[in-house]
């Protein structure tokens, strides 16, 4: 029941940033930053086991390596700007989140460009000339 | 590796403790000192989170962008 402990140093973070931020606002965003990370390492073990599972689907119905590696990128391009987005959110620079987010989209878009030509090549293929 | 959260703990303690010199040193009319208490507080807060942000690049290059 990693849950349990996940909710409890949630719980625990949130006291401490309300003891602290009367007096010091820098220490209690540095809290909640610390938080993030050790969730998200509590977290990895876990996914790395779920990625684990995905390969090796795909590597059963021979899915080209690349496109899962994309997936990947992608999904990790997401997170750590979401992660960077709500810290800068947090401590009050909400246009600064705007513009992280606009360009973790920008990079996704950029790494989907081979899988998007790649079908816009298929479906050419398909038409009759 | 970031199992325990007890480094929570000593973040908000070294806080609190700053906070604490901050008020006493300003009580005492050593304004300049009170501030500097709080950057060398503020510095060493710092140093922790700078070393975790980083352990948290590392990971999310190792696991999600395996060419990073």
């Amino acid at each position: 029941m990693m849950i349990i402990q996940i909710v409890s140093i949630g719980i625990v973070a949130s006291l401490l940033v309300l003891l602290i931020k009367e007096q010091k606002p820098t220490f209690a965003l540095f809290i909640v930053i610390f938080t993030s990370i050790i969730i998200f390492f509590i977290v990895m073990d876990y996914v790395s086991t779920v990625f684990g599972l995905i390969q090796s689907i795909s590597s059963r119905a021979n899915i080209n390596d690349t496109y899962l590696h994309t997936i990947l990128q992608i999904i990790g391009i997401s997170y750590i700007a979401e992660f960077g987005a709500h810290i800068t959110r947090d401590a009050g620079l909400a246009s600064v989140a705007a513009k992280i987010e606009l360009a973790g989209k920008l990079f996704i878009i950029v790494l989907a460009v081979p899988i998007i030509s790649a079908v816009i090549e298929t479906i050419i293929g398909f038409l009759p000339q | 590796m970031y199992q325990d959260a007890s480094i929570l703990f000593q973040i908000a303690g070294i806080g609190i403790i700053v906070a604490m010199i901050h008020t006493i040193l300003k009580q005492m009319g050593k304004e300049e000192y009170a501030q500097f208490a709080s950057i060398v507080g503020f510095i060493i807060v710092l140093l922790f989170v700078i070393n975790g942000i980083s352990d948290l690049f590392q990971e999310i290059k190792s696991v999600f962008l395996y060419r990073g």
